[in-house]
């Protein structure tokens, strides 16, 4: 479920109060949404309700008093009475600059996939550049590359696998340094392309042996596809070959044949199709819906030497990716990440990955909407299933402390934070089950997690 | 047979040279492979290689029509991550520069003093030999974990790679300047000073600048490796970020541009060469 989905849908029981977050009960909502809550626009005009609400509540404390003028008035002639004395318009761009940022020329690293999509756009279509930033994306040549580079300072902030900034704050192949996640990227988007030679073999069992690619050992992919051979009946550390191939590299190689097929970001899975080297096996989707896959990551350093430019930077890459959830926007954003300087693909491609209409590699065409879908809200329960994976495979031995690392790093409360006061709404708790594969993942017990699979490292 | 007509012949044989490799070029990329049939709808989100069987290697034609669009606005600057073609060279011809000249600045003056000294260049001669042959993609991750800055870390390892062939040419051209020479200046009671820079220096100049050009093809070498795994900017990035987008066509262009500024590199550092060379 996304945060963007319809507020309004009565099933989505996320939160006490309103649907929309802004008013302490249903009945008050109500009561407001002629003055405000309908679905905004523009965010001049969100931020305008929001501003507009809490100055209609600061002047009637009570809810009989706001009722009974609004029932008196009607709310435009309310909301014209109350600029006559307060000016909304003025606190409202007081309001949307929020802070000074300390640092406004930053450099934010990315990886040339779809995942990036918000951080990408975000400088072309002027998401940076609204937040008062003068953002400069930098493309990059890998995961090991933009963590050296983002530990070194020389990025402000990047695009990381979402799993990275867990392993980088507790060390795992690098130094510990910590590490924060204000926002989730994208979640689904990815998929296990096989050679074209392969296309009858669609049974995970007849699999070993084969070559497979994953971007990074500390990534999403990993675990999924570790995760499907194991439910398969493979051991993935035994019965196939897995090997890191930074993503932008894997067409070329399962063109040269040095791999079998690979778990990657769509938009590299629909090259392999478009140049007719691979066919979708699998949406990454149909593993686990809604799955994270790819942060927006920075350094604790940076988030307490600049926290104005690291929130101006959250509420852009948060609005960025509202932005990007909403499907008539997509063709657009396909547009304008396409050229060389971002993600340097053709158009078709990218349009293939974000509207969901696609070429499955085997002659049809096929449609699946959440194909690729944004959502910032970063789940702590995200980052537990994570640490278990991480366990599982025995990245981690001994001990974890799942919840402590969860919340150190996945900034959810901050995130909460931002997300009201942007007008949005963000869920209440920072945990939920969600499944995989059909099996229920149960945030308040990993440790049952782990020792539940029969295909592990043992540790 | 005079030396003109031999010129002469050997330019024909190469142009014929040429004219054969792109013909074979273009024979061997024009053929369409067989297309499985497929549905227009399908057809419409598919590429060219996948549709029309076209070569997923570009002939000469697609190359040389690229080639002219490049050459047409070399410089343009669409952001951080696309620049045009002759930006790039310019990164990387600076980056190589800077480099390599620090290279020469540490490389010659230390080659003089170990040089002079047989104890000392016995005893440097095993660390030198086993740091010349490290690749730069192995000195890069070092770099860029110690120095923590990718640009610098970049310049490092041109520093790295291109000092040792200076370094050792420069000690070998040191140690044998003929001892006669030597013995006359000695005999002249010329100072140790005045005697490196009038009789060692000329007499090791030649070997020095042997070592100083085969310093600059490894310079070049090693920039485009370098920058293809730092990004950013630099012909090494344009061939890694062509190379994401798998456009062959591009990275053919790349390899000729890098092919031709290494070749004029090489030959400025000959025609140096030529003018301390001395007919003993």
């Amino acid at each position: 479920m996304s945060t963007f989905d319809n507020p309004f849908d009565p099933d989505r029981n996320l939160r006490a109060g309103c649907v929309c977050g802004q008013h302490q009960s249903a009945a008050e909502h109500e009561q407001a949404t002629a003055m405000r809550c309908a679905p905004v626009e523009s965010e001049e005009k969100r931020y305008e309700g929001v501003v507009a609400s809490a100055v209609m509540r600061a002047m009637f404390p009570q809810d009989v008093a706001r009722r009974a003028f609004l029932k008196s008035v009607g709310a435009s002639t309310a909301l014209a009475a109350l600029s006559q004395f307060f000016p909304i318009q003025a606190a409202t761009e007081v309001f949307a600059q929020a802070g000074a940022p300390e640092k406004k020329d930053l450099k934010v690293g990315f990886i040339p996939i779809t995942c990036a999509t918000p951080i990408i756009m975000a400088a072309p279509m002027g998401f940076y550049s609204k937040h008062g930033l003068n953002v400069e994306v930098v493309k990059t040549a890998g995961w090991a590359v933009i963590r050296d580079k983002t530990i070194n300072k020389e990025y402000d902030a990047a695009h990381m696998l979402a799993p990275m900034p867990i392993a980088i704050s507790l060390g795992l192949g690098a130094n510990a340094i910590p590490f924060a996640v204000p926002a989730i990227e994208n979640i689904n988007g990815q998929g296990i392309v096989l050679a074209t030679k392969h296309k009858d073999k669609r049974d995970p069992k007849d699999w070993k042996g084969l070559k497979f690619a994953i971007p990074f050992d500390y990534s999403m992919h990993n675990y999924l596809l570790r995760y499907y051979l194991a439910e398969h009946g493979l051991d993935p550390d035994t019965d196939v070959q897995l090997r890191s191939v930074p993503p932008p590299e894997m067409v070329a190689n399962l063109r040269a044949d040095n791999i079998d097929g690979f778990l990657a970001p769509d938009n590299i899975c629909q090259r392999a199709i478009y140049d007719g080297v691979g066919f979708m096996h699998l949406l990454s989707k149909e593993i686990w819906d809604g799955h994270p896959c790819c942060s927006f990551a920075a350094s604790r350093e940076f988030i307490t030497t600049a926290p104005n430019s690291f929130a101006a930077l959250t509420r852009a890459i948060v609005d960025a990716t509202a932005y990007a959830s909403k499907a008539e926007n997509r063709k657009q954003i396909a547009e304008a990440i396409a050229p060389a300087n971002y993600i340097n693909a053709p158009v078709t491609v990218l349009e293939q990955v974000l509207t969901g209409t696609y070429a499955d590699g085997l002659g049809g065409v096929k449609t699946d909407a959440k194909r690729v879908d944004f959502d910032p809200f970063p789940w702590q329960s995200f980052a537990v299933w994570m640490l278990t994976q991480m366990k599982r495979w025995g990245q981690i031995k001994g001990d974890v402390d799942y919840k402590a690392v969860a919340e150190q790093v996945y900034l959810a409360t901050d995130t909460k934070k931002l997300m009201t006061e942007m007008g949005l709404s963000p869920p209440a708790s920072a945990y939920k089950s969600f499944a995989v594969m059909g099996k229920t993942f149960d945030p308040a017990k990993p440790e049952d997690y782990v020792a539940s699979f029969k295909i592990r490292k043992a540790s | 047979m005079t030396a003109s007509s031999l010129r002469l012949r050997a330019g024909l044989v190469s142009i014929v040279l040429l004219a054969a490799f792109l013909g074979i070029w273009h024979l061997a990329t024009r053929s369409a492979a067989p297309v499985a049939t497929m549905s227009p709808e399908y057809a419409k989100l598919m590429g060219l290689t996948a549709t029309q069987g076209k070569s997923a290697m570009p002939g000469p034609l697609d190359v040389g029509a690229k080639l002219w669009e490049h050459l047409k606005r070399p410089f343009y600057d669409n952001g951080p991550n696309d620049k045009g073609l002759g930006i790039q060279l310019a990164y990387s011809i600076a980056r190589v520069g800077t480099g390599y000249l620090l290279a020469v600045l540490v490389a010659i003056p230390l080659g003089f003093l170990i040089g002079m000294s047989p104890l000392l260049s016995k005893a440097l001669d095993p660390f030198i030999q086993v740091l010349k042959p490290i690749s730069p993609l192995a000195w890069m991750p070092l770099a860029l974990y110690t120095i923590k800055d990718s640009s610098i870390s970049a310049i490092f390892v041109i520093f790295i790679c291109s000092i040792w062939p200076m370094l050792l040419n420069t000690v070998f051209g040191v140690a044998s300047v003929r001892k006669e020479w030597i013995n006359v200046a000695r005999t002249l009671e010329v100072g140790t000073i005045r005697r490196a820079f009038t009789v060692i220096l000329p007499a090791a100049a030649p070997t020095i600048l042997t070592g100083m050009r085969i310093s600059i093809g490894i310079a070049w070498l090693v920039i485009v490796a370098a920058e293809m795994l730092v990004g950013g900017t630099g012909i090494g990035y344009f061939v890694w970020n062509e190379w994401n987008n798998l456009s062959i066509t591009n990275v053919i262009i790349a390899i000729l541009l890098i092919g031709i500024v290494g070749m004029l590199l090489d030959q400025i550092l000959a025609r140096f060469t030529r003018m301390v060379t001395f007919p003993e």
